[in-house]
């Protein structure tokens, strides 16, 4: 696997649009009728758009290959996986909370989570942004906004 | 014509100076300056973050207010380019080439202080282009069929899908995708439901918002989280710093004309992003300059012309924007989506139907512009310790605005879940270094060009040829010809040399361009 590694960024920038468009292909040839030029269905549009995609996907991925890596080596930056997880846990919490508990819950749900993904945050200094955001969500959100989302509620139905 | 163009523009005038339109014009200005400012942040988050306040707005200061969000975020945008080397907004790269090292220089306060004048000069000759030009267009848009409308359409995909910044062929896949996000939905002709994947919520298009803040709030942090440090060493700018003396005016008012020149000609073409805007009146100066060697080390010029370039594009872009509902840019695309929330639908006839919001937006330009103008005298102060807000509390703050902003826009915590996964597709994107502004405009014209497309094809029963057959519509047609075959010749003749990518992605204030 380690190879694969070496390859130019763009071969899996064109390998993604040829993926992408490969399935909105499939997609559309299984499901929708594609009709005729004058005629057209609901499938004619996203079949060429999908097309369209594969090519440019190939041309993109083939030029780079054909070149290798060229002029644009930037320099490698560490993943971040876990800020990276807690952002998307945070606006999941949020969703999650809001669904189920209420406004105040899921504000200091997304901030906190999210502000865990810093290095420069301790869990204390997220807390207290969390609920200095909790404040100007029920201010400015709920009582002066009118957001359709109560404070508290039950999980329970 | 004049007299008309005046009395129209009185009225405007009298719109935007009532009370309430001129509050939420100022809240807009003052709430964009701010967001601009913050790092990271530029005029397409600060307009999709604030867009659900104005739901409950009358269309007129709905309007009045984004329109004022957009400009106001494109100075601060400035600002943080200016001072703290950051550009925020990819336009604003150029700006940071020197007036960064003006600020180390000492200078900064003056480079602040030329650009404030520059984009208030700018901003007043694109209006009083808008305010000529448009009614002109309209009354060539109403000869506009759909032919003509998907020929038109095509052109300006093409260009901003090619003209933007980096490799066009990447250009033209991220506007493919989205016009397919744009498919998403039911099909008006038929009913039936595409890519819905057996989600109800899906069935009614693609939420426009979610898309704007997963694509450019969500994914600029997933992108920049613990790597963007504001560090700025500590710089002081005082009121008395900024005004120029009268020799640095007249350094910087020849690059200002030319530069406000240079961004109406780009913003009368549909589909010319503002970064190539920038960076074309950038190179003319350094082609102009006697002495180019000082363009990099703080050189005035190399601030004034493309500040000026970008804001009088801003203006001239909404011509387009408004009268054929067709936007130029990103930015555009997303006002006019505001547009229709409101219920609006931009075009020939919305300077008739809807006068008030047309004139009232014009008049309210000036109105904005003046107050930016007046704004930033005394707040510069403040702005300066914005600019030191630290990206860790920044960014979980604005997460929880998107969330709450998408929530409240349809009630719907589905559309909170549809910014998560733009958030990440963005970012994968923005990783393999593709132009994602770009789908924007894809999915905002993607209905459009389909239902046109169609129904010049019915009317042509299937004759391809409709297209090169009527005039207006093959003027269009050979534009992208053109376009596809300056591209090809660039790609043939290029020795390995690509300035525009080189300048995009230097922040180093080093580099100029060849």
């Amino acid at each position: 696997m380690h190879h694969l590694r070496k390859l130019p960024k763009d071969v899996w920038g064109g390998a993604l649009m040829v993926a992408i468009g490969g399935g909105v292909v499939l997609q559309t040839e299984l499901n929708y009728p594609i009709g005729t030029l004058q005629r057209m269905g609901p499938g004619y549009i996203p079949l060429v758009l999908g097309m369209i995609l594969i090519a440019t996907g190939l041309y993109i991925a083939g030029k780079a290959f054909v070149t290798g890596p060229g002029r644009a080596v930037l320099q490698a930056r560490p993943p971040q996986w876990r800020a990276w997880a807690l952002i998307s846990l945070g606006i999941a919490g949020f969703v999650a909370a809001a669904d189920y508990l209420g406004l105040v819950p899921a504000a200091f749900a997304v901030v906190f989570i999210a502000a865990l993904g810093d290095r420069g945050n301790s869990w204390s200094s997220a807390a207290l942004l969390a609920l200095g955001i909790v404040v100007v969500a029920v201010v400015v959100f709920w009582w002066g906004l009118q957001v359709q989302l109560p404070l508290l509620r039950s999980p329970l139905p | 014509m004049t007299g008309k163009a005046l009395s129209d523009l009185w009225f405007g005038f009298g719109v935007a100076l009532e009370p309430q339109n001129l509050m939420w014009s100022f809240f807009g200005v003052l709430i964009g300056n701010l967001i601009g400012v913050l790092p990271g942040m530029g005029a397409l988050s600060a307009i999709s973050i604030l867009l659900p306040l104005t739901y409950t707005l009358h269309p007129v200061p709905a309007v009045l207010m984004l329109a004022g969000i957009y400009y106001g975020s494109q100075y601060g945008g400035a600002i943080g380019a200016i001072l703290l080397n950051l550009p925020s907004h990819p336009p604003h790269a150029i700006t940071c080439l020197d007036g960064y090292p003006m600020t180390r220089q000492g200078r900064g306060g003056t480079a602040l202080g030329i650009t404030m004048i520059a984009s208030l000069f700018a901003a007043s000759v694109g209006i009083i282009v808008m305010i000529f030009a448009s009614p002109l267009l309209v009354q060539i848009a109403f000869k506009f069929g759909p032919t003509e409308i998907f020929s038109i359409m095509l052109l300006g995909l093409l260009a901003g899908a090619t003209m933007s910044r980096g490799s066009p062929a990447k250009g033209i896949a991220m506007t493919t995708f989205g016009l397919l996000l744009g498919v998403v939905g039911t099909d008006v002709n038929s009913g039936a439901r595409r890519f819905t994947f057996g989600f109800e919520q899906l069935s009614d298009r693609i939420e426009l918002v979610a898309l704007a803040m997963g694509l450019f709030g969500v994914a600029d942090f997933l992108i920049n989280v613990n790597r963007l440090d504001v560090v700025g060493h500590k710089v002081k700018v005082r009121l008395r710093d900024m005004r120029p003396s009268l020799a640095e005016l007249k350094q910087a008012f020849m690059p200002m004309v030319r530069g406000t020149m240079i961004g109406t000609l780009f913003g009368a073409l549909p589909g010319t992003g503002p970064t190539i805007t920038t960076f074309v009146a950038y190179a003319v100066e350094t082609k102009l300059a006697k002495d180019p060697k000082r363009f990099g080390h703080g050189a005035l010029e190399g601030v004034a012309s493309p500040e000026a370039a970008s804001h009088s594009k801003t203006q001239v872009d909404f011509i387009p924007t408004m009268t054929l509902g067709i936007p130029g840019d990103a930015v555009m695309a997303l006002l006019l989506g505001a547009l229709m929330i409101q219920g609006l639908q931009p075009g020939p006839q919305l300077i008739s139907q809807h006068a008030d919001v047309f004139w009232g937006l014009i008049a309210s330009f000036w109105i904005g512009n003046v107050l930016l103008f007046l704004l930033n005298v005394p707040l510069i102060g403040i702005w300066v310790q914005l600019l030191r807000v630290p990206y860790r509390f920044m960014y979980p703050a604005a997460l929880f605005f998107i969330s709450i902003g998408v929530y409240s826009t349809n009630d719907s915590l589905f559309e909170v879940g549809e910014v998560l996964v733009f958030g990440i597709v963005g970012a994968i994107l923005m990783a393999l270094e593709f132009p994602i502004a770009t789908i924007l405009l894809g999915y905002i014209l993607g209905p459009l060009v389909e239902e046109n497309f169609r129904r010049a094809l019915l009317l042509s029963r299937g004759d391809l040829r409709i297209f090169v057959e009527r005039p207006i519509s093959a003027v269009f047609i050979g534009g992208c010809v053109l376009l596809v075959t300056l591209q090809i010749v660039f790609v043939l003749t290029r020795s390995r040399r690509q300035s525009i990518d080189a300048l995009e992605h230097a922040s180093a204030p080093s580099v100029a361009p060849d």
